[in-house]
């Protein structure tokens, strides 16, 4: 049998082949407005992740074979349409991806045992309180939400690494205190209860998401970290209680919010008809829908659909390369190519949630759990926000969206992810 | 735990399930309806790879508006260019991706694009499409004439205010002013400073929009009904009471006087005409009453949308407002004030110039139109303007004696600044109050030649010190006088 980092290598050829063609169908079909700097770009993106390759070979030889390959083909996929919506962009994408990769590096060669992460949980949760207290106070507002920090020049996106700090504390206290949760001491309306000094710092994390939602209007970052938070809650104490209670709490915090707070309300009744104001609050989720509608099965081909408008071009959707990126795939291939999107963040998800069922110590499968849910409910928030499953918020499509933030957190899940498959593979020989 | 992590996968997986199948929806089954929306931006940039037909004046050749080519993302787009900058503004409207379309680029826009039309034309500029080559809209000939219109927007400048011209025996609108103007090549680029209040609205199309008093060129509405009910000849004698009449002799609720100091006694409805003596018409009004007057009103055209190839959002009913909104017609009012023009009659100079038009027309109203003919690219014609008559308002006799009536005005009367050497000309100043002392609303309405005439105006100028015959007659007289020297008429 392959060992794993042979599977790996193999799956990032075709990887690398594929990102080639998809480059070069963009630079076939946009040859007169790009230069011929496209291949030059899947290039780089196959090296830095046979790089990756090189030190997971190195540091972590057990790790699953199977999340490389497909980040990678999640990156080479937004940085193909980012490119084709703007050539520029797609460098400084790729420079953050470049960053994103040291860290990942540094995961796996300066902390090499996420282990050792759990004695820093409480820091490590109130470092995840900081950024966002930090970013309701002094952050930037942009369309009306607040959830950009400028850090020397570079906007960051707290939340992002927020929802990182947020699954290692919640792995930490929940091992710890996962049996004295699951254990009733009190009874209320017939649910019990367990102490509440073993409940408060859950109480807390979830006031926070609340607060994320009132005071940043950050509906995307909000409904990531309380779902997170019921996942986690979920899988360490198996009460369903918990999650009717909360799920209960976060429906009259949100109808609360959606009374007092006029940029959420927009947005909601946006989300339930947009047809009325179609150049102004209905823009850009109009926008979205046609693009992908205009794509149908097979999509208009990479590269060749109608994006770009005016001098200087830019996109049509508001915020194409971030929010927008999975309408404009699916216009350019249509529902074969956005299906295929989807199938890949099932696959990672499936990989991620194995990885947790067969990690061997509490701390391990709740933070693989946590990372793979988180990764998931992220995709999922902002691509039924873009096909009006759900209202649309302002969050990235993880490892596709343009976003420095998103990167680097990204490949920080992914090199955790990694640590634990590889400890629990070297556990088990 | 693991029977939890396993539930959470089955959740992601159906989460995921479900993302499919929404984007499927979209992208099959509700793609054919999202694609032909007006908000989809394909569609919108798609008609602006479509060479928009020309338009033309009504000389068939003087090009109104044309296109400019331009290579954009990897398509040939075209812009709209308009020759004549602020002249023809308001009538022709303005194409722009961001801020829409108006007037007649709104109004003909199928016509325009050849999207208007029957399905060989479809599937021809379906095939142009396929193949790459760039599909050509039918061009417009307007009515309008490039004299007149010139002749209006000189007369009117420094002023606030519109014009209109009719061709009467046809409804072919000849001219369509309204200032302060615009330059529709630039409207993208001034969108905010031409919206601001100070800039005084200039995209507002004072002629089909602009609501004001019609003042004294209203007792032609209420000539017409005093003549043709029967009740009164041009000949019938009315005392006029000096200078103002009131309570409790006349069931109104305050004194009416006539303009200035004029006083007079008894005198013919002819005479009082000719002087646009108030408190006559304010008696004859009281006589008439007011579901009578109604009744001219409706004929004329007043409270129902007017009949113009013109975007319906873009023209205004005429008839009774009160603070912005449209009173019913059977509303309580002072009928000896309406019937001289005031109270709460509101009306858009395109009304007024239609009831001018309606009388040098024999008393018949016809269907008004902006657009004579429309050319698809082969030559063939696609749409061709047919005069339509759409009411009798009054008999051919009654409009012979309003006719006589009016040229009075101009001969001897409160008019003579609309006289033109050699011509005969009908007319009606009006003079309205605006609540403001010594700032008035001032009318002209009038048509020319007094037999078989070609062409009847409406003016009006804000906010003047000035009366109508003053200064709105002599803008009238120019138009009249470069319409029929420019040799169209004949």
């Amino acid at each position: 049998m392959r060992s794993p980092r042979m599977r790996e290598l193999v799956n990032l050829g075709f990887v690398g082949a594929l990102t080639a063609v998809g480059f070069l169908s963009v630079y076939t079909a946009r040859q007169q407005q790009i230069q011929s700097t496209s291949l030059v770009y899947a290039g780089i993106l196959l090296a830095l992740f046979v790089l990756a390759h090189v030190a997971v070979r190195a540091g972590l030889p057990k790790a699953d074979p199977w999340l490389l390959p497909l980040s990678a083909l999640l990156s080479a996929l937004g940085l193909i349409e980012v490119y084709r919506l703007d050539p520029v962009l797609a460098r400084d994408q790729s420079i953050w991806i470049v960053i994103g990769l040291l860290g990942f590096l540094a995961l796996i060669f300066v902390v090499r045992d996420h282990r050792r992460l759990e004695d820093y949980k409480y820091l490590l949760g109130a470092s995840a309180v900081l950024l966002l207290v930090l970013t309701m106070t002094v952050g930037t507002t942009i369309n009306g939400a607040k959830l950009w920090l400028r850090v020397g020049g570079v906007q960051v996106q707290p939340g992002e690494f927020a929802k990182l700090l947020l699954v290692l504390f919640l792995a930490g206290y929940l091992r710890e205190k996962r049996e004295v949760l699951a254990f009733a001491r009190h009874r209320v309306l017939g649910i019990g209860i367990p102490a509440l000094k073993h409940f408060g710092p859950l109480v807390l994390m979830a006031g926070m998401s609340l607060g994320v939602l009132a005071v940043m209007n950050d509906m995307g970052t909000a409904l990531l970290l309380f779902g997170i938070f019921l996942a986690m809650v979920h899988v360490a104490t198996g009460r369903r209680a918990y999650t009717v209670l909360g799920m209960g709490a976060f429906g009259a915090g949100s109808w609360a919010v959606y009374h007092t707070t006029a940029h959420v309300r927009e947005r909601f009744d946006v989300w339930l008809n947009p047809w009325p104001t179609p150049r102004t609050s209905g823009y850009q989720i109009i926008q979205s829908i046609e693009s992908i509608a205009d794509g149908g099965v097979f999509g208009t081909g990479l590269g060749k659909s109608f994006q770009l408008v005016g001098t200087p071009p830019h996109p049509v959707i508001p915020a194409a390369q971030t929010d927008g990126i999975f309408a404009v795939w699916s216009d350019e291939v249509g529902l074969a190519g956005a299906a295929a999107l989807l199938l890949i963040y099932l696959l990672f998800a499936y990989r991620g949630f194995k990885i947790a069922a067969v990690a061997d110590d509490g701390f391990s499968k709740l933070l693989a759990a946590g990372l793979t849910f988180a990764f998931s409910l992220q995709a999922f928030l902002i691509v039924g926000g873009v096909t009006r499953l759900i209202p649309l918020t302002g969050i990235t499509l993880p490892f596709v969206s343009y976003g420095g933030s998103s990167v680097v957190s990204n490949f920080a899940l992914l090199a955790l992810l990694l640590m634990i498959s590889h400890r629990a593979a070297e556990g088990r020989t | 735990m693991n029977r939890q992590i396993n539930g959470l996968f089955r959740l992601c997986a159906a989460g995921f399930a479900v993302l499919i199948t929404m984007t499927a929806y979209w992208q099959i089954w509700a793609a054919d309806s999202l694609a032909v929306r007006k908000d989809n931006a394909r569609l919108v940039y798609r008609q602006l790879e479509i060479k928009r037909g020309l338009v033309f004046a009504a000389d068939g050749h003087t090009v109104l508006a044309k296109n400019r080519a331009q290579r954009r993302d990897g398509f040939t787009i075209y812009t709209r260019v308009y020759p004549f900058h602020g002249l023809f503004a308001h009538a022709l409207g303005y194409n722009t991706i961001d801020q829409g379309r108006s007037g007649l680029e709104l109004s003909y826009n199928d016509f325009l694009t050849a999207s208007n039309s029957d399905l060989s034309t479809e599937l021809s500029n379906l095939g142009d499409t396929l193949r790459g080559i760039t599909v050509t809209g039918d061009n417009l000939v307007t009515s309008l004439s490039v004299p007149t219109q010139k002749a209006a927007l000189t007369g009117l400048a420094g002023h606030r205010g519109a014009a209109v011209a009719i061709d009467p025996s046809t409804g072919r609108v000849l001219a369509m002013v309204s200032l302060p103007t615009f330059d529709p090549n630039l409207v993208v680029q001034n969108f905010a400073r031409l919206n601001r209040p100070s800039s005084g609205s200039p995209l507002l199309n004072r002629a089909t929009q602009g609501l004001y008093a019609p003042g004294s060129t209203f007792k032609t509405v209420t000539a017409t009904a005093a003549l043709d009910s029967g009740l009164y000849t041009p000949s019938t004698t009315i005392d006029a009471f000096g200078h103002c009449i009131g309570p409790p002799q006349f069931p109104i609720f305050a004194p009416l006087c006539n303009a200035g100091t004029e006083s007079f006694g008894p005198i013919s409805l002819s005479t009082a005409m000719t002087y646009s003596v108030n408190t006559v018409f304010a008696q004859v009004g009281l006589k008439l009453g007011s579901s009578r007057l109604s009744d001219y009103m409706h004929r004329y055209g007043f409270y129902a949308p007017q009949t113009l190839d013109y975007p319906s959002d873009e023209v205004v009913t005429s008839g009774r407002y009160q603070s912005g909104r449209r009173l019913g017609p059977l509303q309580q009012l002072d009928v000896a004030r309406e019937a001289i023009g005031q109270e709460r009659l509101s009306v858009t100079p395109l009304q007024m110039a239609d009831v001018a038009a309606t009388i040098a027309n024999g008393g018949e109203r016809m269907r008004l139109s902006l657009v004579d003919r429309a050319i698809a690219p082969g030559g063939s014609t696609a749409y061709s303007a047919h005069p339509a008559p759409l009411q009798r308002v009054m008999s051919a006799a009654s409009a012979q004696e309003l006719t006589t009536m009016m040229e009075n005005v101009v001969d001897e009367g409160t008019g003579t600044a609309a006289q033109i050497h050699g011509l005969h000309v009908a007319g009606k100043t009006g003079t309205a109050e605006t609540g403001v002392r010594n700032v008035y609303t001032a009318w002209f309405i009038a048509f020319a030649p007094v037999v078989h005439p070609k062409i009847a105006v409406a003016v009006v100028i804000e906010n003047t010190p000035l009366f109508g015959g003053q200064v709105a007659a002599p803008v009238a007289a120019d138009m009249i006088r470069a319409y029929l020297n420019s040799g169209v008429a004949q």
